[in-house]
This record gives structure tokens, C-alpha cells and sequence, in this order.
């Protein structure tokens, strides 16, 4: 029996680039490169490397986003994974993280799986509830947040960095998982790799193809709105003093006058 | 106004600050509504919550709410607000808090925000702002569809007693089948080495690849000591193992907003930005006149971080 992975994946304006917002509010990805979420990559190495344990095992990687989402697939497919889907509407332009993972949900159980296996969360929007979302929705058990993952039959062991202690964590599959930066370094595409990537399927979906309607999807199905969005000044500089061996001395009066000391 | 849950976050039969900061926060919405899950000692908790201003506090105890993750309160949340119809909920944005919120907005067919750094009553319910593009806006959110559940992050208000004659409600929660899914098989709590929480310092003083190895980071655990200070480090000296990832600050470390945050041998890349950028004053300690650090400092220091942070801890502990 193959071992079915599905890694979901985001493409995002590249962080160092100057992220800003379109006219409606929804992120501006015109303005900035785009790219494969860093921290998805986490989850592609995850599960490659569970892949690569496994007799008989497929990653497949999905996205929802506009075309240039593909190149986030690509990535993934350079990488090492199988196969890869992308589900693209004009009507989903502007959904929120409730709409987007009943997207996710429904492309997942169109593709099939045992276990997916995301990132933390995205390096734009960074809310990292994807993956609880999904598990809620295809009520599959919820193993986030692992800084170490391992897979024995069907049992799913990993240990998670929570805020105040060390969790190790138990689970039977099918279920989904999320990695942290913590994992283990990605791996970086080969020549080959990406020469690979280029032949790999890329099956591209619509709501049709998912029985989704945009009613509830995109910008007007929305359960949050915007307001408004203000621009912050940036921090200004301060005092940038040299240290001439008074420095400590001058960093001290100023901690004193802030009343810190 | 209605009532405005809030999901209790406790250790050792103490609220944790973060969560008084909630209740405070929901006196501004409506009536403030405690929902404490597990715990040794509830009617301390209770009392405690009473005293910050909550008019009701229910309470669940369950061995699979210490057993297990997320799911159970979640079970949990969404029977008392099913109950209860509140007009908001709040839970504190971390890792499991965020989780619960994502999967509560679902059960209750209600909006998500997570991340906000205020909360502000207004004409159409709750506004949330948040600050996104690693502090580069400030956004303003209303939920438009069902009940708002939102997810604020630590250091939002200052926690204000508010005694409150109220109510404790015991809850029987009528748990999922998905609620035992995922067992904790162990837990180990970490040590604080008698430092205060980095959510909740209200100082913070953190080392980056600077500080040079593990040894290097005395001179931070000095300072720190010397200012009553929580210690935060880069995840370049994470990612070297000079010191845990539980005191990574950044965008996939914790994310800090104390009165002051005091950055050694750390440039200021901007995923380190995003974890600690909110704090009120910024000093920064770096050999490197060019390091965009400075560019957020209010008071930088040029300068050999092993020169400047001992002569310091020695003007801070003569104070
Ligand atoms: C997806 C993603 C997530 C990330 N998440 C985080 C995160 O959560 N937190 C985080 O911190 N980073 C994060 N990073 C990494 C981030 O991009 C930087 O690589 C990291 O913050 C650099 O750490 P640093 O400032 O300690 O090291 P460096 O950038 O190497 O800076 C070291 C500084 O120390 C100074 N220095 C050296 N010696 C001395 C001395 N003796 N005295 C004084 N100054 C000295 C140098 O001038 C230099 O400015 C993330 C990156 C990615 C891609």
C-alpha cells in the first residue's frame, strides 16, 4: 500500500522585499517576488524524509493561489516531491483562513491521503492555523508545532516545543501534522532536481472540479473585514553613541533616565 | 453587550498574566466571562479571576484536558458558548491558543483574528489591530458573520483589578470523539532558572551569533539578572546551540513586547524584527556601526558587546 503525503504549500511575497497591501485590502503580490513559504519547505524536507524511509510512499504537493502559485509547486517538485496539485478561481481571490481551508480540505480528500504534513505557517499572513483548520475540518487527529517527527507503522510519534514545556506527542494515521524551522535544515534543489521538476504532473483544479461554490469563498465570503490599514512609521533611530570605554557609562544614564535603572 | 469569554491560560494554580490582560480587555466589550480547563487548584483560579473583573467563571475538569491537546477545549469552549451565546471570545495568541481559536471560529460558524496586539470596542462589535509585514502596518479587523474569535497577543494592556462579586458555573463537558486522538505521553515543563516568562518580562535581554558560543551568553544571563530580566536569544545562536529554542524571539521564536528589549551581538534581520519590534524601548549593543539594528535602536551602542554588557550589569546592580 502506498503511503500518501500531501504537503500543502503557500507562495508568498519574499520577506525582504517591501510587502504591502492592493487597493482591496487583500495582500499585494504583484508588488514582490513571490516564493515557496520558507517554512513550508520544513514541511517538504518532513516529508520527504519520511518518504525516503518508506518502501512505498508519494508526496504530493497542493497549493491553492493564482498562476504564479505554480512556481511555489515547482519548488516542491524540485525538492523531490511526486506529484503536485493547484487549485486556482477567480472566485477565491481574497478568502480568509476559514475559506481557504475548506479549499485545502476539499482538494486534500479529492487527491486521497494518510498523512499531510504542513509548515507552521506562512511567512506572510503568519498565522499558522492552517493546520488546526484542516485537522477540525477532515477530523483527523491535529500533531503540530514538532520539532522532531517520526513514523512506525501507523503510529506517528514527535515531540513539540510548546511555550512553557516539551510535549511528546501520539497518534495514529491518517492525520496531519506541522513542523517548525526546528525539524531539520531543507534540502536544497539539485540541477537535476529541477531539471525533474519540469516533467513532474502538475494536475491543476477549479471549484467546479471540488464541488465548491464562491459564495462562501474569496473577498465577499469572508467572516472578517478590514477596516483600515495605516501605514507605520518606522522606527526612528535614535542616539548611536561610538564606545570609547564610556559607553557602558553613557547606556546606563540613559537606562536611568528612562527609569530602568 | 453580552458576555466576552476568555479562555484562562494558569500554572500553579496562577493565572498567567497574559490571560489578566484578557479579562481586562473584555471589560472594555462587555461582561467579562472566565473559562477555566483543568488545573490543581480551580477555586484559586476562580478567585483570581473574580478579582480582575470576571462576572462568571466556569470550570471543567476532565483527564482529557491534562491528557490531552487542543481538541478537549476546544469541546470544551464551544459548549459554554454555545450556551452562553457571548458576544466575543479571547484566548492568548500562542501555539495551542491560536490552534483552539482556529478550530472554536469553525465549531461556532463564527470569524477568526489572531495575532491582534488590541482590542477596542466598537459600533459593529469587536476591533482587532494587528501589526503585519513585521510591524510595517497596523491593521484594523471587525468580524462581519457569526461570533468574533480572537487571539491577542501578550503586553496588549496593563491587567486592572476589577473585584467582581460573581458566580462559579461547574461545567460537564460532553466530549468529541477526536479529543483523545493525540496522547501527550510526556510533558516536560521547562525550567525558568527563576527568570521571568519572556511573554511576560518586562524586560528583555537577548544574544545573538555576537555573543559568540555558549560561554559568551554569562555576560547576557548577567545583565539580565542584574536588570530582573527575562533572556532571549537570535536563532543564529539557537540554530548553534548556544542556547534553547524556547528563548528564540522572532517570527518562529516567541514574540515580545516588553518596556525594554535589549539586543547584543544580534543585526536585526527582519524575522527577528517581527518578534520584538512592538517593545516600547529598544537599546542595542553591536560591533557593527552599519547593523540595521540601529536603524530601530533609541539608543545604540557601538561597540564590543563583552566590554559594555559587564561594566553595565555593574552600573545595574550598584542602582
Ligand atoms: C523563515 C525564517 C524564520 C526565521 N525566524 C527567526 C526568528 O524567529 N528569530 C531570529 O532571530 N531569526 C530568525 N530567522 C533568521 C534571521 O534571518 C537571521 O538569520 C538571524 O536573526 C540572525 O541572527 P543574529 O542577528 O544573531 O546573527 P547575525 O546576523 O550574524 O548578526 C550577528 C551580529 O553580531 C555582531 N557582533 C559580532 N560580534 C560582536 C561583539 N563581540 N560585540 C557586539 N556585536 C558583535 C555583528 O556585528 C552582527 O551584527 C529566520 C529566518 C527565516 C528564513
Amino acid at each position: 500500500m502506498t503511503l500518501k503525503i500531501i504537503v500543502p504549500v503557500k507562495h508568498v511575497p519574499d520577506a525582504t522585499g517591501d510587502r504591502c497591501f492592493a487597493d482591496d485590502h487583500t495582500t499585494d503580490r504583484e508588488a514582490v517576488d513571490g516564493l515557496l513559504s520558507e517554512l513550508d519547505e520544513y514541511a517538504v524536507e518532513q516529508a520527504l524524509q519520511l518518504a525516503e524511509s518508506t518502501d512505498d510512499a508519494e508526496v504530493v504537493a497542493l497549493t491553492v493561489g493564482p498562476d504564479d502559485a505554480v512556481d511555489a509547486l515547482r519548488r516542491a517538485l524540485a525538492m523531490g516531491a511526486h506529484r503536485a496539485v493547484h487549485v486556482s478561481d477567480e472566485a477565491i481571490h481574497g478568502s480568509d483562513a476559514l475559506a481557504t481551508s475548506a479549499i485545502l480540505a476539499k482538494a486534500i480528500e479529492h487527491v486521497g491521503y494518510d498523512l499531510i504534513v504542513c509548515g507552521m505557517a506562512s511567512t506572510d499572513g503568519a498565522m499558522g492555523v492552517i493546520p488546526a483548520l484542516l485537522a477540525e475540518r477532515l477530523a483527523v487527529p491535529q500533531v503540530t508545532l514538532l520539532a522532531e517527527l517520526a513514523l512506525d507503522g501507523g503510529t506517528l510519534t514527535g515531540r513539540r516545543e510548546a511555550d512553557h514545556a516539551t510535549e511528546r506527542l501520539r497518534a495514529g494515521l491518517p492525520a496531519l501534522v506541522s513542523v517548525t524551522d526546528q525539524s531539520g535544515e531543507a534540502r536544497y534543489p539539485t540541477f537535476k532536481g529541477i531539471m525533474a521538476a519540469k516533467k513532474k504532473p502538475v494536475e491543476s483544479l477549479d471549484l467546479d472540479d471540488l464541488g465548491l461554490t464562491g459564495d462562501q469563498l474569496g473577498l465577499a465570503g469572508a467572516r472578517t473585514t478590514v477596516r483600515t490599514i495605516t501605514a507605520q512609521p518606522p522606527r526612528q533611530a535614535g542616539t548611536l553613541i561610538e564606545d570609547d570605554g564610556e559607553g557602558a557609562k553613557q547606556l546606563a544614564a540613559f537606562l536611568a533616565e528612562r527609569k530602568f535603572l | 453587550m453580552g458576555d466576552v469569554l476568555v479562555l484562562i491560560d494558569h500554572n500553579d494554580g496562577r493565572i498567567r498574566k497574559p490571560s489578566l490582560e484578557l479579562l481586562t480587555l473584555a471589560g472594555r466589550l462587555g461582561t467579562p466571562a472566565a473559562v477555566v480547563l483543568g488545573g490543581d487548584d480551580p477555586e484559586a483560579l476562580a478567585v483570581q479571576a473574580h478579582e480582575y473583573g470576571a462576572a462568571t467563571v466556569y470550570v471543567a475538569e476532565a483527564p482529557e484536558i491534562a491528557d490531552h491537546l487542543v481538541v478537549p477545549k476546544v469541546d470544551a469552549l464551544a459548549q459554554i458558548a454555545g450556551e452562553a451565546n457571548p458576544a466575543a471570545v479571547l484566548l492568548t495568541s500562542s501555539g495551542e491558543g491560536k490552534e483552539i481559536a482556529a478550530r472554536l471560529a469553525l465549531r461556532l460558524d463564527g470569524g477568526l483574528i489572531t495575532d491582534a496586539v488590541d482590542v477596542l470596542s466598537g459600533d459593529d462589535g469587536p476591533e482587532a489591530v494587528q501589526s503585519v509585514f513585521a510591524g510595517s502596518y497596523a491593521v484594523v479587523s471587525t468580524v462581519v458573520h457569526g461570533t468574533p474569535v480572537i487571539a491577542v497577543k501578550a503586553n496588549a494592556v496593563t491587567p486592572e483589578p476589577v473585584p467582581t462579586a460573581g458566580r462559579t458555573e461547574q461545567v460537564t463537558v460532553a466530549f468529541s470523539a477526536l479529543a483523545t486522538s493525540v496522547k501527550v505521553v510526556s510533558r516536560t515543563p521547562r525550567a525558568s532558572e527563576g527568570r521571568p516568562d519572556l511573554a511576560e518580562a518586562a524586560i528583555v535581554v537577548s544574544g545573538g551569533r555576537g555573543v559568540g558560543g555558549q560561554e559568551g551568553f554569562a555576560v547576557v544571563e548577567e545583565l539580565a539578572d542584574a536588570l530582573g530580566a527575562a533572556v532571549g536569544a537570535s536563532r543564529a545562536a539557537v540554530d548553534a546551540g548556544w542556547y534553547p529554542h524556547s528563548q528564540q524571539v522572532g517570527q518562529t521564536g516567541r514574540q515580545v513586547s516588553p518596556q525594554l528589549y535589549v539586543a547584543a551581538g544580534i543585526s536585526g534581520a527582519i524575522q527577528h524584527r517581527a518578534g520584538m519590534q512592538t517593545s516600547k524601548t529598544i537599546v542595542a549593543v553591536n560591533k557593527d556601526p552599519e547593523a540595521p539594528i540601529f536603524g530601530l535602536a533609541d539608543y545604540g551602542v557601538v561597540g564590543d558587546l563583552f566590554d559594555v554588557l559587564p561594566k553595565l550589569s555593574e552600573y545595574a546592580r550598584a542602582d
